[in-house]
């Protein structure tokens, strides 16, 4: 718990999970999940880069930015999704690659 | 003792992570989302963010989470049993991202890492709110502005005739 690189191992795993949930997920909502977990990645090495160089506050700073964000993206999203299931009766990715319908 | 409980964090973090991608029922997925974003609160206690622990509990899990757990529900039949999903070209991505891991494993590895010896601070509330109010104002004012503008646009997307 005292050591830098463990944090950063944690965020490279979350990471790349995250990755893997984005690239092969069909669901929108999952796709969605892949994208927060990834933001969560970015936030623990945010907050770890600050509390190992010298407890620099400005990254806590960052990532509440990262959270503001994350918020505002999950609200959109969501309501796209939403909207997509209404007038598509799917919430696939693949199959809602049109703009128009 | 605390080393103990920070794997045993660590451990709940990963494990449940792996659990929103690879399970079937997405509903499944949800639940193990709230325990990942739990165990990223916890890791911030250890670093001494408890106001960030705070924060991450109130908007992911009270706010993020129950908006996901809403479009489940919204966009899914509740009453048939099944809210299954699929991933599709499963060997390809898995072996995308190991070889992404191993890279990112290997050069962590073997980073010189520069660790500041420093003391724990009693709390962070403060400092944080006085860097947002002095040197942070301009991306907060940003950031509200751009939370107006996402909440406007949501409610416009969602509602009945767009």
């Amino acid at each position: 718990m005292d050591q830098l690189v463990n944090y950063l191992y944690i965020s490279a795993i979350l990471f790349s999970l995250g990755l893997f949930g984005v690239i092969t997920r069909r669901n929108g909502i999952a796709v969605l999940m892949g994208v927060e977990l990834i933001l969560n990645a970015a936030n623990i090495n945010f907050v770890a880069f600050s509390r190992f160089g010298g407890m620099n506050v400005s990254g806590h700073v960052f990532s509440l930015f990262v959270i503001v964000l994350a918020a505002a993206e999950a609200a959109v999203a969501l309501a796209i999704i939403i909207t997509i299931y209404n007038s598509m009766q799917t919430v696939n990715v693949d199959d809602a690659s049109r703009l128009k319908h | 003792m605390s080393e103990l409980a920070f794997w045993l964090v660590a451990a709940i973090t990963v494990v449940s992570a792996g659990m929103v991608v690879f399970s079937g029922q997405l509903i499944y997925s949800a639940i193990a989302l709230l325990f990942t974003l739990l165990g990223v609160a916890g890791l911030y206690i250890f670093l001494w963010a408890d106001f960030m622990a705070g924060i991450q509990v109130m908007v992911y899990i009270g706010g993020i989470l129950v908006l996901i757990i809403f479009g489940i529900m919204l966009t899914h039949k509740i009453e048939s049993v099944k809210i299954s999903q699929t991933n599709v070209q499963r060997k390809i991505g898995a072996f995308v991202v190991a070889v992404f891991l191993l890279f990112l494993a290997s050069s962590l590895g073997s980073a010189p890492w520069f660790q500041m010896v420093t003391t724990e601070p009693s709390e962070t509330v403060s400092t944080v709110g006085k860097l947002l109010m002095t040197k942070y104002l301009l991306p907060f004012e940003v950031a509200s502005i751009l939370l107006l503008g996402s909440l406007i646009g949501a409610a416009m997307l969602s509602r009945k005739e767009g």
